[in-house]
């Protein structure tokens, strides 16, 4: 009688649980090795370039970098009345190199932006201590002073204090129109400054508003892809696969054409009576023109996933609902509709995304009042080079797309997106 | 769509409504790129239906535009076509060997984060095109493939490889394993296995997302002005030009052919996802 219960050996002597263990182990690696290749490249040439955009935009090492003597001095100062000498000497020593390495016209943009006025004040000490004027065996605090009285205010010393930590936040602060007050606090720009804050409300009503358009027009005709006899439904799935294969730009050209103020659309109106002919209405480079084309161009967004749901759902479950008594608007409602919420989910959620990130059609069509904050954050990577703030706007919208992205995996799965 | 002859009066308005809805639909969808064609034929310098055109005067039609486009002086469509194709075809090679073995590996039972992975491999697809470019824009400044066409390849393999993951991989879901282990048992190595039952039985899906990427990266724009020199301009690039600052109807010409290429694009696409079905038992 055996009461231990014996191990079951492989054929090599090695217990079969190790072996199975190993083998698992094995295909775990062989499996990884095949995703590895793609992983690493997107880890090297997306994901860290993306993780690099947040250094970048909280980065203010320039002036950390500039000034090493003064902030080592500025350690042990109070920050309330004129800093002592020592102070003023570590600057004027820091200042003296940027005067020999022509950079000191960096150093005076960087601070006017911290406090209006040391522009003039940089150029000024420049000056001074290019004709050799300051003497350093004499007291350097009393001499810069005399350069220009503001260099003997406080709050202009203060201002060069704020600007010692390497990091910043104040370009995720500039992104939602607010910036860091002389003290230190957080403050709001003037009422009528506030670009940023229209900027991104009209990005979100704009891609609200598609996504609501998209879903009342896709409902509709996923409806009748899905339920007319296979034959005619092919035939109009051309119709909305046509427009998805099509390129962005010419779907992009052809509203323009249309939308113009003797084009087509102008032109039917005419024709109806809608508008008188010397007053045809501005439909493009406005709010309307960035409606139009993007409802047209994101459609097939939304009909592609409701279709693939509603083709699973059953004609016979609304023959069973209407032989129940419901009129055939309950039974919709009832019945059908509720089945499709899967798919109205993945549409609008796909169309969101797609539509709070547009850039080419609504710089083409959209005018100034209607772009989207992708269209600032373009202009000011090519236009004002500010890629620091660029940067910080493109992670504020990257968060926000990211959690909409994390709830439609968590609602539809990537793995489920269809494509055509 | 017939109606049963006792429908009630107020669903019989109801049906017709809905029918002049979808139709509404479908002509919005569909109408503007008809717009194009007659307008690539204009006889004059504006993107307008002239008189002429509207009473189909023979006159008022042209070639002039097609013309302008393949002989213009100075035009830069050919350089742009030449550019735009060898980035496509490369990034859609380039796309289609990365995202399929990742969609192998993803389709595997044994692949471990399976669900993290597959969200970090489609993100290019989800994030907005212009922080992907502002993104890649840097790390090609950095690494010094900055208006290269190398850079521009790499940047559109990014882009592309999601598409090629998810057909790949919904090819693979219903992919019959035991026909691989057949094989292996049979003696075949696993490369062998691969070029000779695998491939063949997932083509459609590997052609269908390669068609997908290649699409992707002809359209692609929004990176390509980021990167691009005057060198490396591809239509896209000198369509955005040309609708932003000189509308010439030589844009409609190029527009006209874009249209055509698409289709031919639809059709190959729609013809292989039919034959991928067939060849996987899904019968609809």
């Amino acid at each position: 009688m055996s009461s231990e219960t014996k191990q079951i050996l492989t054929t090599d002597g090695i217990p079969l649980e190790v072996s199975l263990k190993k083998a698992e182990k094995k295909n775990k690696i062989k499996a990884f090795l095949l995703v590895a290749p793609l992983l690493l490249f997107l880890f090297i040439t997306y994901v860290f370039p993306i993780g690099e955009m947040f250094t970048r935009s909280v980065d203010d090492k320039m002036i950390t970098n500039m000034l090493p003597k003064t902030f080592k001095a500025m350690e042990n100062w109070d920050g309330k009345e004129l800093p002592s000498e020592e102070v003023f000497a570590g600057f004027y020593y820091d200042f003296k190199v940027l005067v020999e390495n022509q950079t000191q016209g960096k150093l005076g943009q960087r601070l006017n932006k911290e406090k209006n006025g040391f522009n003039s004040i940089t150029k000024k000490l420049m000056r001074q201590i290019k004709r050799n004027k300051i003497d350093e065996s004499q007291s350097i605090k009393e001499q810069i002073m005399k350069v220009h009285k503001r260099w003997g205010t406080v709050e202009y010393w203060q201002a060069i204090k704020r600007t010692a930590p390497p990091y910043t936040m104040a370009k995720y602060l500039k992104g939602m129109d607010m910036y860091f007050a002389a003290d230190g606090s957080i403050a709001q720009v003037d009422e009528d400054r506030r670009i940023h804050r229209i900027l991104w409300l009209r990005t979100l009503e704009i891609a609200l508003f598609v996504t609501i358009f998209c879903f009342l027009m896709g409902y509709p005709i996923a409806h009748l892809l899905a339920t007319l006899p296979m034959k005619y439904s092919n035939l109009l799935m051309i119709c909305v696969l046509l427009p998805f294969w099509t390129s962005l730009l010419v779907r992009t050209a052809s509203w323009m054409i249309l939308l113009q103020q003797q084009g087509l659309v102008n032109d039917f109106f005419v024709m109806i009576g809608l508008v008188a002919d010397n007053n045809r209405p501005e439909m493009m480079y406005n709010k309307v023109g960035t409606y139009v084309a993007m409802t047209q161009i994101l459609l097939p967004f939304m009909v592609l996933p409701l279709y693939s749901v509603m083709k699973t759902i059953s004609p016979s479950l609304m023959r069973a609902g209407k032989s129940l008594g419901g009129t055939p608007f309950i039974a919709f409602w009832k019945v059908y509709f509720p089945l499709t919420i899967p798919g109205i989910g993945a549409g609008c959620l796909l169309v969101f995304i797609l539509a709070i990130g547009y850039y080419i059609t609504p710089a083409l069509v959209g005018g100034a009042s209607g772009t989207l904050i992708s269209n600032q954050i373009a202009y000011h990577m090519k236009s004002t080079l500010d890629w620091s703030f660029a940067s910080a706007m493109g992670l504020m919208l990257l968060s926000g797309v990211l959690v909409i992205y994390w709830i439609y995996n968590k609602l539809v799965g990537v793995d489920n997106i269809k494509l055509g | 769509m017939a109606l049963p002859s006792y429908t009630e009066t107020r669903y019989r308005i109801w049906h017709y409504f809905y029918i002049a809805i979808c139709t509404f639909v479908f002509f919005f969808l569909i109408a503007p790129l008809f717009v194009i064609f007659p307008l690539s034929f204009n006889a004059e310098e504006f993107l307008v239906f002239s008189e002429g055109m509207k009473k189909l005067d023979p006159d008022a039609f042209s070639f002039r535009w097609y013309h302008e486009m393949v002989y213009g002086t100075k035009n830069p469509w050919g350089l742009a076509a030449k550019n735009s194709f060898i980035i496509a075809i490369f990034a859609t090679i380039g796309s289609i060997i990365l995202g399929t073995l990742a969609a192998l590996g993803l389709s595997s039972r044994h692949m471990p984060y399976k669900g993290l992975i597959m969200a970090v491999l489609i993100s290019p697809m989800i994030v907005p095109l212009i922080i992907s470019g502002v993104a890649i824009f840097f790390f090609m400044a950095k690494v010094g493939l900055a208006a290269t066409h190398t850079g521009i390849i790499l940047a559109h393999i990014i882009l592309g490889t999601p598409f090629v993951v998810i057909t790949v991989t919904a090819t693979l879901s219903g992919f019959d394993h035991s026909v691989t282990r057949a094989a292996s048992s049979l003696g075949s190595n696993p490369v062998n296995t691969f070029m000779k039952i695998t491939l063949p039985l997932i083509l459609p899906g590997v052609i269908s997302g390669g068609l997908f990427a290649f699409v992707t990266s002809f359209d692609e724009v929004v990176v390509v002005l980021f990167l691009a020199g005057l060198e490396n301009t591809t239509i896209p690039v000198q369509m955005w030009t040309g609708l932003r600052e000189q509308l010439s109807p030589t844009i409609l010409a190029v527009a006209t052919c874009l249209i055509v290429l698409s289709t031919l694009i639809l059709v190959s696409a729609e013809l292989l996802r039919r034959r991928s079905e067939r060849l996987r038992g899904i019968n609809r």
